[in-house]
């Protein structure tokens, strides 16, 4: 049984980003980049169940520029088997990106795709429910816990009101949330071995995917900032302004 | 133009979720029709009828709706899409699970929780946890839109739409619900409570969390949390507030023991006061608050319930 895991190169969470002066986007010069923190609880979850024996393969996809090669090389050394690397400078939005999920899972076969529920510089949160639309599988989005069952998955999914557990047909889409597990760090012999890992590389054409605009970015702004407030001394003062700004009682 | 409107409820009660997103889709400027998908959802589609400015009410009542299945949600929407130009969701658990499986079924972008609309074809929306707002044109023909609710007001009562009623849709058979575990309270929603007071890391064990419930049944408000105080299990996952978890913006938030990293505050920087009780008083928390407390929490958070109480609340 294989398992295929997308991963995405994005600024790293600990960042505080700026808005470029030109309101073109974001400015990513020298800026940390890592991998997507839901992508690597994605990739820790599969190599989780291989390591259980309930899986046999996990490759790891990345789409976009030739540095996500490097992200790449993390899941590799956090224990992926191989990888394989969709080149593209252009922006590729998510139904894009499902896309070309979908066609090489087509072409692999794989059980599972096991992906983070949202990047978080786009924040959008689709790519996995697109993924399992395009291909007819169900989706388990939001995961917090998954376990076999049979030929099916019982899946527990972090929702507004607290939990759910549905089971799902396989082949299965799986999204992660931030509780499923936590990731491990790899190691210094782990990244060694990573090295020798093959990454496979490819171009969206190679899968027959023209990668269309949906979505044209007209500007990007900075958000409204709030005005610095003040420091209280007690809780009775603090008790007094909440009463003046109308707030309470 | 039509605009459709999917309504969130939990079988008995219509969630102001519903009455947010009919706010956001009337500024799309067309004709709004609302989507109950339910098992026994009478009462949801009366309401849902009285909401303002909506012209229709469909109700797509079947046993396969009991719980909202995401392949069931998708298909029975797909198959209505042609009467519509945008299909639009509050931006809920639910939403955020079948709204993206409709889009790619229609082959179009989703626009994922707006927060403010320009045009018919120009949305606003938070990238990067809010800390950079992107305004984006769509290009498809069919729009499929979620909604940040707490970034437009309720649209009223005192609407009278018609309910028609529409056969279920296809049921891809591919999961079945098992079972739900819900946190149980009294207390007001996160997302539509006036008053929020949060725990943090700071509140070292769950049982500490009952200092906070103390206030907020004084002040009528919701109990939130940090992801530290989730992950630490002193919280069930539904109190997490920011950029992964809720977003909120209540009349008052009070974070006690919360530092103020950047995702926790892309879920509660739009609160209108703001307070922090945080005894590290360079804690980035400070930088958005309004009143800031400097204090051990252990002795601010009873001084304060204390206080609350002599206001006679
Ligand atoms: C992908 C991703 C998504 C995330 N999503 C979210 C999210 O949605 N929501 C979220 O909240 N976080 C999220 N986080 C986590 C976030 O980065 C922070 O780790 C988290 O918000 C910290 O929680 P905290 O403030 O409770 O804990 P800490 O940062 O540890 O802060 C605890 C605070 O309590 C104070 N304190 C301790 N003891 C006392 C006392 N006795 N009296 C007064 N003050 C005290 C300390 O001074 C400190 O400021 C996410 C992280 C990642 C990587």
């Amino acid at each position: 049984m294989k398992v295929i895991v997308p991963i995405k190169r994005v600024v790293d969470y600990n960042v505080k980003i700026r808005v470029k002066s030109d309101q073109t986007g974001v400015d990513l010069a020298n800026v940390k980049m890592s991998m997507n923190p839901f992508d690597e609880i994605a990739i820790e979850e599969a190599v989780r169940l291989k390591e259980a024996g309930k899986i046999t393969e996990v490759i790891a996809v990345s789409i976009g520029a030739a540095q996500a090669t490097e992200t790449i090389r993390t899941a590799l050394a956090m224990g992926a088997d191989r990888g394989i690397l969709v080149k593209t400078d252009e922006m590729v939005e998510p139904i894009n990106v499902a896309k070309i999920l979908k066609a090489i899972i087509d072409a692999e076969k794989p059980d599972l795709a096991i992906l983070g529920k949202q990047a978080i510089d786009d924040d959008c949160n689709q790519t996995g429910q697109m993924l399992a639309a395009l291909l007819g599988w169900p989706q388990g989005t939001f995961a917090s816990k998954v376990e076999f069952d049979g030929d099916k998955l019982l899946l527990t999914r972090e929702i507004d009101g607290g939990l759910q557990t549905l089971k799902l047909n396989m082949p299965a889409v799986i999204t992660t949330d931030l509780r499923l597990n936590e990731p491990r760090y790899a190691s210094l012999p782990n990244i060694m071995k990573a090295k020798k890992k093959p990454i496979d590389e490819k171009t969206p054409e190679d899968y027959g995917v023209t990668i269309k605009t949906h979505l044209e970015v007209l500007k990007v702004t900075e958000p409204p900032v709030r005005s610095a407030g003040i420091k209280v001394e007690s809780v009775e003062q603090l008790v007094a302004k909440l009463k003046e700004a109308g707030v309470i009682g | 133009m039509t605009t459709l409107v999917i309504a969130e409820h939990n079988t008995v009660k219509l969630n102001d979720a519903t009455a947010k997103t009919v706010t956001a889709a009337t500024k799309i400027g067309a004709d709004v029709h609302v989507l109950v998908v339910g098992s026994g959802v009478d009462a949801v589609a009366e309401a849902a009828s009285k909401i303002d400015g909506v012209a229709k009410v469909i109700v797509a009542d079947d046993a396969i709706y009991a719980h909202p299945l995401a392949e069931n949600l998708a298909a029975l929407v797909v198959g209505m899409a042609g009467s519509y130009d945008a299909i639009v969701s509050p931006a809920t658990t639910i939403g955020k699970n079948f709204m993206p499986r409709v889009a790619a079924l229609l082959d179009v972008a989703q626009i994922s929780e707006i927060q403010g609309v320009v045009s018919a074809d120009t949305f606003e929306r938070p990238i990067y946890a809010g800390n950079a707002v992107q305004t984006v044109k769509s290009k498809d023909a069919k729009k499929v839109i979620t909604v940040r609710t707490t970034a437009f007001a309720a649209a009223g009562q005192g609407g009278s739409a018609a309910i028609e009623k529409v056969a279920a849709g296809d049921q891809p058979g591919l999961s079945e619900w098992v079972s739900e575990n819900l946190t149980k309270s009294d207390r007001p929603e996160l997302t539509s409570a006036k008053i929020i007071i949060s725990g943090g890391r700071g509140m070292q064990s769950g049982d500490n969390f009952h200092m906070l419930d103390s206030i907020a049944d004084k002040l009528g408000a919701a109990v939130g949390a940090s992801r530290a105080a989730v992950d630490a299990g002193f919280v069930p996952n539904d109190y997490q507030v920011g950029q992964t978890g809720k977003v909120v913006a209540p009349e008052l938030y009070i974070a006690v023991g919360i530092s103020g990293a950047i995702q926790h505050l892309a879920g509660m920087k739009d609160s209108k006061v703001i307070v922090a009780i945080n005894k590290d008083e360079e804690a980035p928390i400070f930088q958005v608050a309004d009143f800031g407390l400097v204090a051990d929490l252990f002795t601010a958070v009873p001084e304060l319930d204390a206080e609350l109480g002599k206001l006679g609340l």
